[in-house]
């Protein structure tokens, strides 16, 4: 058997021989590597992409006519293809003149004409996102009308109503506000699809970052642009990695092949955080976690029970406990970051005064009450927490649990007495959440206005909606915040919505990587100023 | 007498015999696909789309011809190579299928090569020394590699293999930067970084792949080695091998060229489906190493309801079946003198 035995070393050697390869070098300095999750990119059309992934890719490829700056956010949003604007005196042309001496990345100068072709062709060709354009009034008839050119650096919009320009402008930073270069896009159109086709799986920008390759499901890589018109990215190469598991990436970053980690779980976060070269960098996002009260409801319209029940909420508890790292605590329907937004806290959990209110109302001994509740683990646990807390002052709160579809469409048909929801903003403006939290221009069922969550919740309040209304047309941006402010703290008293936590998003990064960006609550991720 | 020369008769049975597993194959895809109640319409024209778009759509589609009349578009457009376009990835199926089949097909070659090179030995020498410590530790270790949980393994062996030791590369078929650095010609790194002559890109590539075919082999290798071993015991039995011990031959060629040939043709068989399970992609193992194989890319397409991208895939995999079974015929004939 003496060959049996060598056969048998020889294999094992063998083996062993293949797999001790030299140990691996890091990551280059001239190059970002990035784990992430992005198999939810289906088009990089910025017509027409409207998830988080793309929105990460078009930020870095596409200018837009104006955009935040990631090195200042709370400045709001700023100059960038258009130098300038000025707004008629009736509040609804808006004119823009464009930077001179831009290019796109196919060497085409940036012209108005880009401008007017990119916004028309969002309009006309009506994808997912194109809601955001298309509110101001905007159709694909009327489109080259409303959208005109005036000369070869110059352009205006004209709106059906007056908004505030900052309304406008904001909707104008979301990616569907990118700025695609004109021949480029139609040398590449088929059957008048205005290059959509082509653009899916393409790019034509002018951004810090052209697109190198994009490999569905396994990667995106970019090259800087020389000639980009802030610079020349520091970063030559930023590849983005669709990597699944978050243990995975966790193990990827500790061993250097990765500069940035996206997705680590709150498990892994808490194991790497002692790592030696790695940071954790925590960053607000735009989603919002409430619980709303159904006002055809007798006892939950009874404005002491609402506000009781805000007190009966463990909101500290919730955060430091299964919401550690994910979510943190706030209280008004605007994300912090969003003009405007507040960052009063006015309740906190406290069952005395819970009590009290609730014996004011003529509760004193509680009542019963159903949480419909989606069946998602972090909503659970908060329907949960919040059956033991109201039971504290003698409300009997059962739980219901339903898929999505299920509880959502309870909540639409307003069948139901709290509901444990969460919102994202679809847009950097705050009205994409003031129209629906404060907002409710008829109250009747017959009218179905189920897009809005006032109306969901059968909360009548023709004040609020004048002074949200008012709130979407002035032009001051200062002022504009403040009236939202106002609203909010108005909310926040007399709302049939206890506003509990904004998310926030964990990533890991080397230490050696500096000014990352991920764009807070209103934009996407900025790599032209990473440094490493 | 038969009108053919018997080889080619025999060719055209099998070329008969692939042609109807085909067409069987494409008529259950084709009718999944037209059973699901997803509307491939609303998927290309949008839900926003006006009534005049969605029916010009429809017709333009062929979806308004009767049933008969569709199948065999399709199968014009299949014979083609024209799966359609994937929602997903926004490009044709087949392009994505070139893409990521040759990362599953390099991943379960390597894998089964492992697999023999390792399982064929052991499950002899469990055989020759059936109820010795030897057989016992081939049988619990054939057994730990049937029975773990494969993203279980697969993470440890990363922790401790990538993670802590070094020895292999981490997740992904190469280093980040190594990526894209040669053309894709056959889509199998190891053998474009050969044709490329660049041996850092191949070194790089084979310890990369290591640690997932080598999880894959230690799957494979746990039935190859107990089919081996039952397949051994049967012939050491038999009255030729005493005949061949009697006849003063050494152990070692009466085991290894003896019996050994004669389980050769069973063998086969074994290989060619083990092979063929690996080929279909295996889920859990592409996910915990993002190795862009064709097992991720059907789940993914499964999962988010793009059908054309999950008939494509489907497609392939049964070729890939019908193509090892016919192989495997082969073989026999070419080990078994009585089958030809």
């Amino acid at each position: 058997m003496k060959f049996t035995r060598k056969l048998l070393w020889g294999v094992v050697a063998g083996v062993i021989a293949m797999t001790t390869v030299p140990a691996l070098a890091k990551t280059p300095a001239n190059i970002l590597v990035i784990a992430n999750r992005i198999d939810d990119v289906t088009t990089l059309d910025p017509a027409e992409s409207f998830e988080f992934a793309g929105s990460d890719l078009s930020r870095n490829v596409y200018g837009k006519l104006i955009n935040f700056d990631p090195q200042n956010l709370a400045a709001g949003y700023q100059p960038d293809l258009a130098a300038s604007w000025t707004v008629s005196g009736d509040g609804k042309t808006i004119t823009f003149k464009m930077r001179p001496g831009v290019k796109f990345h196919s060497g085409n100068p940036v012209t108005a004409n880009d401008a007017v072709f990119s916004l028309q062709r969002a309009v006309k060709l009506n994808k997912t996102p194109s809601f955001i354009l298309t509110q101001f009034g905007f159709t694909a008839d009327n489109a080259d009308q409303t959208i005109k050119l005036i000369d070869d650096m110059t352009f205006s919009i004209t709106t059906d109503a007056k908004y505030a320009t900052s309304f406008v402008l904001n909707c104008l930073t979301s990616t569907i506000g990118g700025i695609v270069d004109q021949k480029t896009v139609m040398t590449n159109e088929v059957d008048g699809d205005m290059g959509n086709s082509w653009l899916k799986t393409n790019t034509a920008g002018s951004g810090a970052y052209t697109l190198l390759s994009w490999k569905p499901n396994e990667s995106l890589t970019l090259q800087a642009n020389p000639d980009f018109y802030l610079g020349k990215p520091h970063m030559d190469k930023v590849i983005v990695r669709h990597i699944s598991e978050s243990s995975t990436q966790r193990l990827l970053l500790e061993k250097g092949d990765i500069d940035i980690a996206r997705n680590l779980n709150p498990q892994d976060i808490a194991g790497i955080q002692k790592s030696e070269g790695v940071t954790i960098d925590s960053d607000l996002r735009g989603r919002i976690m409430y619980i709303s009260f159904n006002q055809k409801d007798k006892v939950l319209s009874n404005p002491k029970v609402k506000e009781a029940l805000k007190y009966l909420i463990d909101y500290k508890g919730m955060q430091d406990s299964f919401l550690k790292g994910q979510y943190t605590i706030h209280q008004a329907f605007l994300p912090k970051t969003y003009l405007g937004s507040i960052d009063d806290q006015p309740y906190s959990y406290n069952v005395s005064k819970a009590k009290n209110l609730l014996t004011e109302a003529g509760y004193g001994d509680g009542f019963e009450v159903e949480l419909i509740v989606r069946e998602a683990q972090e909503r659970i646990e908060i329907a949960q927490s919040l059956q033991n807390t109201f039971g504290k002052a003698g409300i009997k709160a059962s739980i219901t649990l339903g898929t999505g579809k299920q509880t959502l469409s309870k909540y639409r048909a307003r069948e139901f007495q709290i509901y444990v929801g969460a919102w994202g903003p679809d847009y950097p403006d705050p009205n994409t959440n003031a129209a629906t939290f404060a907002a409710n221009p008829d109250n009747s069922d017959e009218i179905k206005a189920t897009g809005l969550l006032a109306w969901r919740n059968a909360w009548d309040i023709p004040e609020m909606t004048k002074a949200t209304k008012a709130a979407v047309q002035e032009g001051d941006r200062d002022k504009r915040a403040e009236m939202y402010a106002a609203i909010q703290r108005d909310h926040q008293k007399t709302s049939p919505f206890a506003i509990m936590f904004q998310k926030i998003e964990q990533t890991a990064r080397r230490s050696n990587v500096k000014n990352l960006n991920v764009g807070a609550a209103i934009t996407a991720v900025s790599y032209w100023p990473v440094t490493k | 007498m038969s009108p053919f020369p018997s080889f080619l008769s025999a060719t055209f049975r099998i070329l008969i015999s692939i042609v109807i597993t085909m067409i069987g194959l494409l008529l259950i895809t084709f009718f999944i696909g037209r059973v699901m109640p997803i509307d491939p319409v609303l998927s290309i024209v949008g839900e926003s789309a006006s009534r005049a778009t969605y029916d010009e759509a429809y017709i333009r589609l062929g979806l308004d011809k009767p049933l008969i009349v569709q199948f065999f578009n399709f199968l014009i457009d299949v014979f083609r190579g024209d799966f359609g376009e994937s929602l997903l990835t926004a490009r044709p199926v087949s392009q994505d299928l070139i893409r990521v089949f040759p990362a599953t097909l390099e991943l379960a070659t390597v894998g089964t090569i492992i697999g023999v090179l390792v399982g064929v030995p052991l499950g002899v020498i469990a055989a020759v020394k059936q109820g010795t410590w030897f057989d016992h530790v081939a049988r619990v270790v054939a057994l730990i590699g049937y029975s773990m949980p494969v993203f279980w393994i697969g993470l440890i062996g990363l922790l401790v293999f990538y993670g802590i030791l070094g020895w292999v590369g981490g997740p992904g078929r190469l280093d980040i930067f190594y990526v894209d650095m040669i053309p894709s010609v056959t889509g199998m790194i190891l053998i474009d970084s050969l044709l490329a002559g660049d041996m850092d890109i191949f070194w790089n590539a084979v310890s990369h792949i290591m640690l997932p075919a080598g999880l894959l082999a230690y799957y494979s290798l746990a039935y190859i080695s107990r089919m081996t071993r039952s397949f051994m015991l049967e012939q050491l039995e038999q009255e030729y091998i005493t005949t061949a011990r009697v006849k003063g031959l050494s152990e070692h060629t009466v085991v290894w060229r003896h019996a050994l040939g004669n389980v050769k043709v069973q063998l086969v068989t074994v290989i060619a489906l083990s092979y063929a399970g690996l080929l279909e992609g295996s889920v859990l193992t592409e996910t915990i190493f993002s190795w862009p194989g064709i097992g991720l890319y059907i789940t993914t397409a499964l999962l988010s309801a793009d059908m054309n991208a999950v008939l494509g895939g489907t497609i392939v995999v049964g070729l890939v079946f019908v193509c090892l079974n016919i192989l495997a015929d082969l073989l026999y004939k070419v080990f078994d003198p009585r089958a030809r």
